[in-house]
């Protein structure tokens, strides 16, 4: 798979973990990609972190300069949707009002611990909502690719500053979908274009390999 | 309700002095006061606090001369112009020139997580010394912070933000200062209408006192000072 088809080839794997009327927040990147696969029967409701439920594409050649996502950049919203400010936007995150967040991560652990926000001497963008998120929304679901470069990013421990202390539910990648146990991570679903040794090796956290275990697609 | 003084962008400028805590409503600049900004900016001001959820939009730099090109937006404009000593913000990635302002220590950087950040600020405004926060817990934001255990939960102590001075940027605010937003422009707008001694809000238009009508003030002109912006 190219870098395209394997972004595409995770967001639809995580499309199938939401569900009709679910309300999620998407991170940038990747993320953004997953409500082009979901299936026509399951409607979700998109929360933007600065202020708004309802969250669309903006309305190309038509863009309103009143709207815009949590990316900055231009957006609309359902004629349904409400707006608000950041007070109610990140009560609606750290109240258990959104369902699920999907984002990023550099590094992931076998504790669930997540770190996407700093690279100490190297990129300070800051956590934006992130450490909100990965705290607030019942489940976390990182969406990344499997290694960075080869480099595990899946690993025993974090090394990287945290962005959050054991949030992590679920890790999909291009090689498989994981979850995080209190016995560590298990893997439930792999991509058959790889053996399960492969993609342990890809790993440094130890797989358990789920009884059940099933291909991806 | 007491009429608001209606105030040109340069005599709210003017409001602010050096050394000030500047609170500077916006997302990405989508909410900022533009006007006011510009008008700062000719001022010169220096060594400016600024609250903020992000550095604005920053110049571009080109790769192969090393200068920085374009324009910067929102509170980008003041760090451009080296007016900035301090900025409390969740996000900066989109401001190349503040991260290098940062990293040769020239301006002073603290990112607080955004949630905790509006919140610091709704505490700020609504006479509160605090509250207690899960964002953070076991993470670099938590030093030094009072850690509490609530129904078997750890959370964070987070102090108030409060500032000398806020620029809100509304959508239609009437002659008594109250206010409404358009789109996701609110943000950090209402909450930081709150915090400060000083409050000014810009309106994209301003209309009689009472036309917009008390079910629809979301920002009660009793927290505004100064009106900035319509016809005059």
């Amino acid at each position: 798979m190219d870098k395209a088809n394997v972004k595409n080839f995770i967001a639809a794997r995580v499309a199938k973990e939401l569900h009709d009327g679910d309300i999620v927040n998407l991170g940038i990147g990747l993320p953004t990609l997953v409500p082009h696969f979901l299936d026509p029967s399951v409607h979700i409701i998109l929360q933007s972190e600065n202020g708004f439920v309802g969250l669309k594409p903006a309305e190309e050649g038509n863009e309103n300069p009143h709207i815009v996502n949590s990316g900055g950049t231009p957006a609309g919203i359902a004629h349904d949707g409400a707006f608000f400010g950041s007070d109610t936007s990140f009560a609606i995150i750290r109240g258990g009002h959104v369902d699920a967040t999907v984002l990023g991560a550099l590094q992931v652990d076998e504790k669930g611990n997540i770190a996407n926000w700093i690279i100490p001497g190297k990129m300070v963008p800051g956590m934006g909502g992130a450490m909100d998120l990965v705290v607030g929304a019942k489940k976390v679901i990182v969406a990344m690719e499997h290694t960075n470069k080869g480099k595990p990013k899946i690993l025993k421990e974090c090394t990287l500053p945290l962005t959050a202390k054991g949030q992590v539910n679920l890790i999909i990648t291009e090689m498989g979908v994981m979850e995080v146990t209190p016995d560590g991570i298990v893997l439930k679903e792999y991509n058959p274009e790889f053996t399960l040794d492969q993609i342990q090796d890809a790993t440094e956290a130890t797989l358990i390999i789920a009884d059940d275990i099933k291909p991806m697609i | 309700m007491a009429k608001k003084q209606h105030i040109t962008a340069q005599q709210a400028a003017d409001l602010v002095k050096d050394g000030m805590t500047v609170m500077v409503g916006g997302f990405m600049a989508n909410g900022t006061p533009e006007a006011i900004i510009d008008e700062i900016v000719k001022n010169r001001v220096k060594n400016l606090t600024i609250i903020c959820n992000d550095a604005g939009w920053g110049r571009k730099k080109n790769k192969t001369t090393g200068e920085y090109e374009g324009n910067s937006f929102g509170v980008g404009k003041l760090i451009e112009n080296h007016q900035v000593k301090k900025i409390i913000a969740s996000h900066v990635g989109l401001n190349p020139e503040l991260g290098e302002q940062y990293t040769s220590g020239v301006t002073e950087l603290e990112l607080v997580p955004q949630g905790t950040l509006a919140e610091r600020i709704r505490c700020g405004g609504s006479g509160l010394g605090g509250f207690y926060t899960p964002t953070g817990v076991g993470t670099a934001i938590a030093e030094g912070k009072e850690v509490k255990v609530i129904n078997g939960k750890e959370y964070l102590l987070e102090l108030p933000l409060h500032a000398d001075i806020a620029l809100i940027g509304g959508h239609i605010v009437d002659k008594s200062g109250n206010t409404r937003y358009i789109g996701s422009e609110r943000n950090f707008n209402p909450v930081m209408a709150m915090a400060a001694d000083t409050v000014v809000v810009f309106g994209e238009k301003i209309v009689e006192a009472g036309e917009i009508g008390p079910d629809y003030v979301e920002t009660p002109g009793i927290f505004v000072d100064y009106i900035v912006g319509g016809e005059a």
